[in-house]
């Protein structure tokens, strides 16, 4: 596909100055996006398997023995072991609550002075349908104060959230993409309204139109792959300084903005695939121009 | 071939560009293989024209054109190529590309035509020996003066050995001398059987070498001359 000679003077026009520059940022924004779109998907994945098969039960501390509200959670317990549909039920001891807490409280918390709930976490059947509103009256007859605390339901809601954001993601890049086929039809036009001249020559004596298309397309495939290589290193450099400012913030609210092998590999396509896109935008519009002529 | 074994045949050919009148009517006339042609006429006659007709740049605006057999009105825009291939034109212009050097412009057919590059190289160097560029090989048409470009595009028009050479004013600024020397150059291609038009103002040319001449007059095909076909260049060089 890559020619070294050209006859048409393709280095010194509009193409040559503008298209990698443009080339460049788009794919620069579609690397962005594009990742930003992997690493959503990869959190959805990690909190839908992680949250979707579980509840959590909590018991509100409201006697002041110890002995009485074990008694309530062996109730609590008893009442998640007889429901069709439960895999396990474990209580949460209160170490491992304060573990929980510790990166919100500090280490304040651990002085057990705190009226802390009694958690049981629950593990569910894939696709069990319970009747929340049942269990939750069997657990309030058997351990008063017992609530649930179904993270289906926030889930899903953050689940749409994020499926909205990915599907803009996806948008951006698919914008970016038929901007860039805009751009190329746009600049090579102007480069052949520049080589005109030449152009006809190269007709007159006897050249097939493919021929002077491969000029202009393997010029086009080579200015995008400069300037799509250009782009990535950019957003590659944004990605990993974002990712190390995120790191930093050592808090649980941020999803891991970590990339796999695969995710990097999507990543290197995109220039490639924009360099292509761009190429066979040029090879295109020049053929479609040359038809007009005899 | 087909047509008769006719290289161009046109028969009631009329030209109008776009709305305006037309300025080629009625144009009837053929050209054999190995033909001699000198297309006579004062300025705005219709020679531009009708070269352009002969060199695929346009189709008439009516009447019929046969080119190596092929009736350009029903030839597919895939096999029009080919055809041009095998037509060799020095434009009056030049048109020279001026970023390639003298050699590359040469080149330029037998590249398109797919010619290999060690093959291109022996012939064009030839060539340009040939006709005084042995030393301007490298020159790009910007710095050589209108003689050496004119040389240029006739070799460039030749170097393909085409079956049919059209040349509008192709000795228009050289000397005598290298007037007489192209001319001798188009009539070795023509005794290899190519036909030769050379659209001209030189009247003392066209009569040193007697050939036969297509005249045309406001668009219309004059008189049509067949003088003696042999050249006087040869018994000229001889002396």
């Amino acid at each position: 596909m890559l020619t070294r000679r050209t006859d048409l003077q393709l280095e010194r026009d509009a193409l040559g100055r503008f298209l990698p520059w443009q080339i460049a940022f788009m794919v620069y924004l579609a690397a962005l996006a594009l990742a930003g779109a992997m690493v959503l998907n990869a959190t959805m994945a990690r909190w839908n398997k992680g949250i979707s098969g579980v509840l959590t039960v909590q018991i509100a501390p409201l006697e002041e023995n110890a002995q009485k509200e074990k008694k309530r959670i062996k109730a609590a317990l008893e009442v998640l072991g007889s429901t069709p549909g439960v895999i396990h039920a474990e209580s949460i001891g209160d170490d491992e609550i304060m573990a929980l807490l510790e990166p919100w409280l500090g280490s304040l918390g651990v002085a057990g002075d705190l009226p802390l709930p009694h958690l049981i976490d629950v593990e569910l059947e894939d696709g069990a349908n319970l009747d929340m509103a049942d269990l939750s009256r069997r657990l309030e007859a058997a351990a008063p104060g017992a609530s649930i605390d179904d993270h289906r339901i926030w889930l899903k809601k953050l689940i749409r959230l994020m499926e909205t954001v990915k599907g803009l993601a996806v948008l951006v890049v698919a914008l970016v993409c038929l901007v860039t086929v805009g751009t190329v039809a746009f600049t090579t036009r102007t480069g052949l309204a520049i080589h005109q001249d030449a152009i006809e020559v190269l007709h007159h004596i006897g050249a097939q139109d493919s021929y002077i298309a491969k000029q202009f397309a393997s010029r086009v495939l080579v200015l995008g792959l400069k300037g799509g290589g250009f782009g990535l290193a950019m957003a590659v450099a944004s990605l990993l300084g974002v990712g190390s400012l995120a790191s930093r913030m050592e808090t649980g609210v941020l999803p891991a903005i970590s990339l796999s092998a695969l995710h990097w590999a999507a990543l290197i396509a995109l220039p490639l695939a924009v360099a292509m896109v761009a190429m066979l935008t040029a090879r295109m519009t020049v053929t479609r121009s040359l038809n007009k002529m005899m | 071939m087909d047509g008769g074994g006719y290289v161009v045949r046109f028969e009631n050919v009329g030209l109008r560009y776009g709305l305006g009148p037309e300025v080629l009517q009625d144009i009837s006339f053929s050209l054999t293989p190995g033909s001699f042609n000198f297309l006579l006429g004062p300025s705005g006659a219709g020679k531009s024209s009708l070269l352009k007709l002969m060199y695929l740049a346009m189709k008439p605006s009516r009447g019929l054109i046969t080119l190596f057999g092929h009736d350009i009105a029903i030839t597919g825009r895939r096999d029009l190529p080919a055809l041009r291939r095998r037509i060799g034109v020095v434009f009056q212009d030049f048109r020279l590309l001026p970023h390639l050097s003298a050699f590359d412009n040469v080149a330029l057919p037998l590249r398109v035509a797919g010619v290999k590059e060690n093959e291109v190289r022996k012939h064009v160097e030839e060539l340009l020996c040939w006709v005084g560029l042995k030393n301007h090989l490298d020159s790009r048409p910007p710095t050589m003066s209108g003689g050496q470009q004119q040389r240029v595009a006739i070799a460039r028009a030749v170097i393909a050995r085409p079956r049919l050479l059209l040349a509008d004013e192709p000795t228009g600024n050289v000397d005598d001398h290298m007037a007489l020397r192209l001319m001798h150059l188009f009539e070795e291609l023509n005794k290899l059987g190519a036909a030769i038009v050379i659209a001209t103002h030189n009247e003392s040319l066209v009569e040193r070498l007697g050939h036969r001449c297509i005249r045309l007059e406001n668009g219309q095909l004059e008189t049509e001359t067949v003088t003696p076909s042999v050249s006087r260049l040869d018994s000229e060089n001889a002396a």
